[in-house]
């Protein structure tokens, strides 16, 4: 459905985009997951035909976005990170503009809103303005447009940043929907547990480039241990005892408040771990979570 | 795809009424009530009774306030705040398509002012010439030329600062020196050609010529000609700062 070779987006002398390629199968749910400034949302903004591309090349659903972008934009749904809704106008009219911007017949229009309005669960909000919806309904409303024209592909970034968690599970049930119905999504997110919710195959972006790919287990294969131990010794003590645990892990991270060792078994560490004598304010076994690959791969600095 | 105008007409019921209201207080207060007072002592303006050559002059004024109004906070809102345009660009609509409806928009909402407008005028009984029915067609694409430029601005500044110095330092001074209330030969000679350098001028001597049945047609011609680049050029750089903001 989309593939990219070499793909770059420059702004003047920066590279938003420098360099990807993934290509993203039919009824696949791809995920792009990066920190703040990571190029995500270029990407996106190229995929949808609304940004030019400076080099490389992409195909979605087969067409060239510089040249067939109207084509190929009535076949895909986008959501974007920042509502754009028309706040001056009702739920219901909200869809029916979108659905003609599609030049779709209005009785389909009509017929289709209905059911978006059941599906995003604001059939009884259709006649009101939309300015004053909570944020969990304006998202859903934009989700629920962009389903108008029943696109092949659906873009969403970053659907579900600023929702309380009630209105996540209830995104993400409804995306679940939709990818099952044989939708094709291509979602970004900085929320790791969305991506593992969500994606097939995901990819990694830090600085314009892929830094990793794969899908969310075999990415925790590749790049983490199968388990962590978090160790947390008093204020200021985690360098001191870093020297006498370090051999136990494939990996360590000393934290401000916390070592982190990647480990296979995390119980028999902290076992050893004991048997040496230390004395840990807190020991704690979880397993690996993407978001440890995240952290490793992108770095734990603040981006912005 | 003129959708827009489904937008409008939603929110349209509350502007029918100030569409007829105001041409006829002003026509009434300033074209039958000033109006006397002038007559009494000038002995008609122009060879014709004040409020017959001060309602073509506030059609004009009318038009172009309302097609600048139209055109800045409103982009500017649909751009930055409610972001409706990029919503549009997601769509099989591409960057032309949103700025012609923004266009046509202004022509169908100048068509409908101007509408009330002439109606009430041929109230007043100031409507002298069959040309009138002129004045329609010339009033919507004299909306488009004062919105062509504005959208241009509206879509590059950042900031709706800008708009407030637009409307003192533009729309005022042209609203009220563009021979909308009184004739260019009032004023001195530098600011007479001043006036004929801005577009509203030529607006109010096209709509005064429809009205009246008078004016000249190498007057009239330049008039036409002179909105027809000045819409041109306003086309022009609306288009340009369209594909410069949002087509990234």
């Amino acid at each position: 459905m989309i593939v990219a070779e070499g793909l770059r987006k420059e702004f003047g002398s920066f590279a938003a985009v420098d360099g990807v390629d993934f290509h993203i199968g039919k009824g696949e749910s791809f995920g792009f997951l990066g920190p703040n400034g990571a190029g995500k949302t270029s990407t996106m903004r190229m995929i949808a035909c609304m940004s030019p591309y400076s080099g490389g090349s992409l195909r979605v659903l087969g067409m060239d976005p510089m040249m067939q972008g109207p084509a190929i934009r009535g076949r895909l749904g986008l959501v974007p990170q920042e509502d754009t809704l028309d706040e001056e106008l009702t739920v219901l009219d909200n869809l029916y503009i979108y659905g003609r911007y599609f030049d779709l017949p209005k009785k389909l229009i009509r017929e289709r809103a209905e059911r978006l309005l059941e599906f995003a669960q604001l059939t009884d909000r259709r006649n009101d303005k939309v300015g004053p919806l909570s944020g969990g309904m304006k998202r859903r409303l934009t989700i629920a447009r962009s389903l108008i024209s029943e696109p092949d592909i659906l873009i969403l970034d970053e659907p579900t940043t600023g929702l309380d968690p009630q209105a996540r599970h209830l995104l993400w049930d409804r995306l679940y929907r939709l990818k099952s119905q044989g939708v094709t999504l291509v979602i970004t997110t900085h929320y790791m547990d969305e991506a593992e919710q969500l994606c097939d195959r995901l990819v990694v972006m830090d600085k314009g480039r892929i830094v990793a790919h794969g899908s969310p287990r075999a990415l925790i294969a590749e790049h983490s241990t199968r388990e962590v131990v978090e160790l947390r010794f008093a204020v200021d003590q985690q360098e001191a005892n870093v020297g006498a645990v370090a051999d136990l892990a494939e990996r360590v991270e000393v934290l401000p408040d916390r070592i982190l060792l990647y480990v296979h078994d995390g119980d028999s560490t902290v076992a050893e771990v004991h048997r040496r004598g230390l004395t840990p304010e807190s020991a704690l076994v979880r397993r690996s979570t993407l978001e440890d690959v995240f952290l490793h791969l992108t770095g734990r600095t603040l981006v912005d | 795809m003129w959708v827009h105008a489904y937008t409008y007409s939603k929110v349209w019921k509350g502007s029918v009424t100030t569409t007829f209201l105001f041409p006829l207080l002003y026509l009434a207060a300033m074209g039958v009530g000033l109006g006397t007072l002038v007559d009494r002592h000038a002995h008609h303006v122009g060879g014709v009774a004040y409020v017959d050559f001060l309602a073509p002059g506030l059609l004009a004024g009318t038009i172009f306030q309302v097609a600048v109004n139209e055109s800045t906070y409103p982009v500017m809102a649909r751009i930055k705040w409610m972001r409706t345009y990029w919503a549009m660009l997601a769509t099989p609509l591409d960057i032309d398509d949103v700025l012609i409806g923004h266009l046509g928009w202004s022509a169908l909402r100048g068509g409908m002012v101007s509408g009330a407008f002439l109606l009430v005028m041929e109230g007043f009984g100031v409507i002298h010439s069959w040309w009138a029915l002129a004045a329609l067609p010339l009033a919507m694409a004299a909306s488009v030329a004062f919105a062509a430029p504005t959208t241009a601005y509206a879509a590059t500044t950042t900031s709706e600062n800008g708009f407030a110095l637009l409307y003192r330092f533009g729309v005022m001074p042209l609203f009220l020196f563009s021979a909308t209330f009184f004739p260019l030969g009032q004023l001195p000679l530098w600011l007479r050609a001043v006036a004929q350098c801005t577009p509203l001028l030529h607006a109010v001597n096209l709509l005064r010529d429809c009205t009246l049945g008078t004016g000249s047609a190498t007057q009239a011609l330049v008039d036409v000609v002179y909105l027809t680049v000045f819409a041109a050029v306003g086309i022009a750089l609306a288009r340009r700062a369209f594909r410069k903001r949002m087509v990234l």
